[in-house]
């Protein structure tokens, strides 16, 4: 009953101000086709809103998308945000255009524990995100 | 035997000859998903009538280009996008790029400006400078356009919410370098159907914009008469993954309900369409999209004199600048992203485009650096100079496959066009979420294409090596973002903020009703109003637009 | 009691919806945590906002709740969206017109999916709002797409039935699924400035008229939630069918019905699950359906054999000798 009654949750979200979100869209799409629920938050959204989003849905992965080339300052508030509110654990994945550097640093610092970028498979990312929840539960 | 016996035996001789695998059949497709057949011949332009579909070019209906001499007499703008960090940034490299031969300019704002932010915004943290210069105004617009030439150099600006602020910016700018308005020449994008659809940078809700699109053709028509008052865009909806044909009847879909806003502000269709202007993809279908330029000028000029009762040449006349896809390029092996953009330039020029931005190989991972934009306008100057193509005017003209796909994508267009009416217009659809949808389910489908292995993209899926290749990128410092929010601090002390005060009062009062904003938004800029204070002003009264929940 | 219920009492947004999911994914501990929670219930009004998808429900809730807090009281919402039959995950994207409301603290906003529940409501949904309800929220709206069964689910759940609907266009009132007039305590003609809404609404009201002399006449209210043209008389109307409820003891009757439900409910679902556990264990099912597909036997004598094989009259067949 158990097995069958639960549900991989997976957050979403578009921080900051860039409007891309053919990527993010596509990502949802496929998380869904792979039996998972998404919240997906939408545009413009602040590190604030991304947080309490988490939180209120009590997600197993928060995923962010920027492609604005601010997520030296988005990824480390909201990992800040995430924490204070009480979900330090929860697993933080990137995805967008980020340079090799970054990301190295970005996964160092803690910040974020995975980060893609164009080019990365569909099922790759799909398949990271479920191996990661399932491993944490 | 008789010419069409012997066509007939020729072509059944031929087909007996070429396989016809069913398996093989599927894999000729163009990249929207049409089925491209192994040979055209005659019959499949049967019904063309070259003076009536096609005509010469800068002869209804423009089929084979608007001008009559088009790249004869002269050559396509070498329209280079750019921006980054803030106006002395990008002035360095604009005048870079004049120095190395680019003809015209283009501008990127930073995602802050585009969005309505002044770089000391809390939202802005992080961002500033980022995508695009950052402009927060008059003194930074003053900075961006030092030592460049007004008069001679046009400029195109992608700006779409906030765009009559800019638009203000650059023409107070102007006058200041003592150019009149009346011989200044320029675009700017403000195409907020679009952002609605596509690119998702709004600002207000839509009546408020189109009423803010409208004031602008007005006042241009008055005062501005050389300028491109809007970029009708099929760029970033493609880019956010339709399919050709989508992108042909989406653009023009939106410029139909631009002309039907003018003429619904009272404003007579020849005032202002003949400064309509559009820009369009290229991606790399190589005979797709030259197909798609050909019907668009088509069906543009077909229905402004049918439908909308154009006089003027110049309305019916579908003028257009081409980027070449972004989001055609990969991540790896980036330097195959030199090959990519070559075609898709020259596809564009085959297809009559009047400017062309040709982009660098490195934009998947970052703006580019001065080598690979460098590179990116060699790729043009070598197309319009050494490759001849440039030499005679619309020459796949009359190509059994080039006119039938034109057709074929015309009528699709025309499919689309009927759907669109049905469910009440552009803004009727853009509130039901029809384009979106179209374009997400395109974009997915397109992905999946990809990931099967059933869509080819060299270096990604196919020919892949191990090894991820390294080229310089470029990094904007976060210092730039320190130093544009101490500048707007000392002129927002130096300034004298009673004027602002006013001017942004008389703004929200001219809001508020019905007269034309533009020369209210003017005086704003002339006192150093911010941009983000000038669009604070706005919301009060038009509000915020919010996206659609829509999968 | 457990931690959880504790911190959720207290006011504690992470229990709140570390329990709604404890409770979604059928956690072992949940039948405790729901006797914990259940004594707090029933102070929180529970508005059900139902219609077709495009409707505009969202983006009615986010101007509602601009309503609901300036008059000083503080929501919980539950937006409910299908579950995809095929791969069993959903998109829950309502949230998005909602935003604007995530970091106000006197609301919550909680997305939830259908999963696989037959109508719009699971029984998730309707333990979800318990939660809320013992959170301390004043109000809970439940946003759910009309489709199937759903519009009847939500009247089993709520206080007050919001049915949302668009102006027809060429369609006629008559394409409205049977049993929503029967449900709606209000009807909502969103997108009024749209071609068609006086007519749809005449056509409404004319079908209510024709039902008869009622206790409590269904309003009609037309809105345009997009700049929040009728929001306020859809805020007073909902106010006065609450007002309607508390003063007719009606809302007594309707919950009553609802306890009544629950408990029904609880008590089959205890059974049914005792009964298969039991026969899982002791028989062979995929055998019987063998034979009965082969016609050799019957459902119905079957189904009798397999109960009297787990003893379940057990004590009368004991008595019966």
């Amino acid at each position: 009953m158990q097995a069958e009654a639960r549900r991989l949750r997976v957050l979403v979200a578009k921080p900051g101000l860039d409007g891309h979100d053919r990527g993010a869209r596509i990502i949802a799409r496929a998380l869904r086709d792979a039996g998972m629920e998404v919240v997906y938050t939408g545009l413009h959204q602040t590190p604030e809103q991304v947080a309490e989003t988490a939180l209120q849905e009590d997600v197993n992965l928060v995923g962010l998308s920027i492609l604005s080339g601010a997520h030296m300052t988005l990824v480390p508030k909201i990992r800040e945000l995430l924490t204070n509110i009480g979900m330090p654990d929860v697993p933080l994945f990137v995805g967008g255009i980020i340079p090799e550097e970054d990301s190295e640093k970005m996964i160092g610092e803690g910040w974020a524990d995975q980060v893609f970028t164009p080019g990365d498979k569909l099922d790759k990312i799909v398949d990271s995100i479920k191996k990661r929840i399932e491993n944490d539960l | 035997m008789g010419e069409k016996e012997q066509f007939e035996e020729m072509l059944n001789n031929w087909r007996s000859q070429v396989e016809k695998d069913p398996l093989e059949e599927k894999k000729h497709r163009t990249i929207s998903g049409k089925e491209v057949k192994a040979i055209y011949s005659p019959p499949d332009v049967e019904n063309l009538d070259y003076c009536k579909d096609l005509a010469f070019p800068g002869q209804y209906p423009y089929t084979r280009g608007v001008q009559p001499d088009m790249y004869r007499g002269r050559l396509w703008t070498m329209r280079q996008f750019s921006g980054f960090g803030d106006a002395y940034d990008s002035n360095r490299r604009y005048r870079y790029l004049l120095d190395q031969g680019q003809t015209g300019l283009s501008v990127a704002f930073d995602m802050p400006t585009i969005m309505g932010y002044d770089s000391d915004h809390e939202r802005s943290l992080g961002e500033v400078g980022r995508c695009g210069v950052a402009i927060d105004s008059l003194e930074d617009m003053e900075i961006l356009f030092d030592g460049i030439p007004l008069d001679q150099v046009t400029t195109s600006m992608t700006i779409n919410g906030p765009a009559a602020i800019l638009w203000c910016m650059y023409l107070a700018n102007a006058e200041n370098q003592g150019i009149s308005l009346r011989a200044l020449g320029g675009t700017i994008q403000n195409d907020i159907l679009k952002e609605y659809i596509a690119q998702k940078s709004w600002i207000f809700p839509p009546e408020p914009s189109m009423r803010l699109i409208t004031d602008i053709f007005a006042f241009a028509a008055d005062y501005v008469p050389r300028w491109n008052t809007i970029s009708i865009s099929g760029y970033h909806i493609r880019e956010a993954g339709s399919t050709a044909v989508q992108e042909l009847a989406f653009t023009l879909a939106d410029g139909f309900a631009y002309v039907e806003a003018g003429i619904k502000a009272g404003l007579d269709v020849d005032t202002f369409a003949p400064r309509l202007s559009f820009f369009f993809n290229s991606h790399m279908d190589f005979f797709e999209e030259i197909c798609k330029y050909r019907a668009a000028r088509r069906i543009w000029a077909r229905r402004m004199k049918e439908r909308y009762g154009a006089k003027d040449e110049r309305s019916m006349k579908l003028r257009f600048h081409t980027q070449t896809a972004g989001c055609s390029l990969t991540a790896q092996e980036p330097e195959n992203n030199i090959v990519r953009t070559a075609l898709e330039a020259l596809s564009a020029v085959l297809g009559g485009t009047q400017s062309l931005h040709t982009n660098s190989m490195d934009e998947v991972l970052a703006l580019p650096t001065e080598k690979a934009v460098k590179i990116a306008l060699r790729t043009q100057q070598v197309l319009a100079h050494e490759s001849g193509v440039a030499n005679t005017i619309d020459p796949l003209a009359g190509s059994y496959f080039v006119e039938e796909l034109t057709g074929k994508m015309e009528e699709e267009a025309e499919n689309y066009f009927q759907r669109i009416d049905q469910l009440g217009g552009v803004m009727a659809a853009i509130e039901n979420g029809f384009f979106q949808q179209e374009i997400a389910d395109a974009a997915y489908h397109y992905q999946q294409a990809v990931d099967r292995g059933d869509r080819i993209i060299v270096g990604v899926n196919c020919f892949t090596e191990s090894e991820s290749m390294q080229i310089e990128l470029l990094k904007i410092d976060p210092i730039v973002e320190n130093k544009q929010v101490s500048r707007l601090k000392a002129l927002k002390s130096r300034r004298d903020n009673e004027a602002v005060a006013r001017s942004l009062e008389q703004l929200r009062r001219t809001a508020a009703g019905s007269d034309n904003l533009i020369p209210k938004i003017l005086n704003a800029v002339k006192v150093y109003a911010s941009e983000g204070e000038i669009v604070a002003a706005l919301k009060d009264v038009f509000g915020e637009y919010k996206e659609k929940p829509l999968f | 009691m457990h931690q959880l219920v504790k911190d959720l009492l207290a006011g504690n947004k992470r229990a709140a919806a570390r329990l709604i999911s404890l409770i979604e994914n059928e956690d072992s501990q949940k039948r405790d945590l729901l006797r914990q929670i259940y004594p707090h219930t029933g102070k929180a009004f529970v508005v059900g906002i139902t219609g077709a998808p495009g409707a505009g429900k969202s983006s009615l809730v986010d101007r509602l709740l601009q309503q609901i807090r300036a008059d000083g009281l503080t929501a919980g919402i539950i937006a409910v969206d299908p579950t995809s039959p095929f791969s069993g995950g959903a998109i829950l994207g309502d949230r998005i017109r909602m935003q604007d409301h995530t970091l106000d603290g006197g609301i919550f906003i909680r997305s939830m999916g259908t999963r696989g529940s037959l109508g719009g409501l699971s029984r998730a949904t309707r333990e979800a709002i318990q939660v809320l309800d013992a959170f301390g929220k004043d109000m809970i709206i439940v946003e759910t797409v009309g489709v199937g069964q759903s519009e009847v689910d939500i009247v089993k759940t709520a206080d007050s039935t919001v049915v949302v609907l668009t102006p027809a266009g060429g369609d006629s009132v008559q394409t409205i699924k049977a049993g929503i007039m029967e449900i709606a305590d209000i009807f909502v003609i969103n997108k009024a400035d749209l071609p068609g809404a006086e007519r749809t609404e005449t056509e409404i009201s004319m079908m209510l008229d024709m039902g008869g002399e009622k206790a409590w006449r269904p309003p009609v209210v037309s809105t345009v939630s997009v700049n929040g043209d009728g929001v306020p008389l859809l805020w007073k109307s909902m106010q006065e069918h609450r007002d309607y409820l508390t003063g007719s003891e009606r809302l007594i009757e309707v919950r009553q019905q609802r306890v009544r439900r629950e408990l029904t409910e609880q008590v089959e679902y205890l059974v049914k699950s005792k009964i298969w556990e039991d026969v899982r264990d002791t028989i062979e099912l995929d055998s019987l359906v063998e034979k009965i597909s082969q016609r050799k036997e019957d459902p119905y004598s079957a189904a009798g054999d397999l109960l009297k094989k787990i003893n379940f009259y057990g004590k009368q067949q004991k008595e019966g000798g």
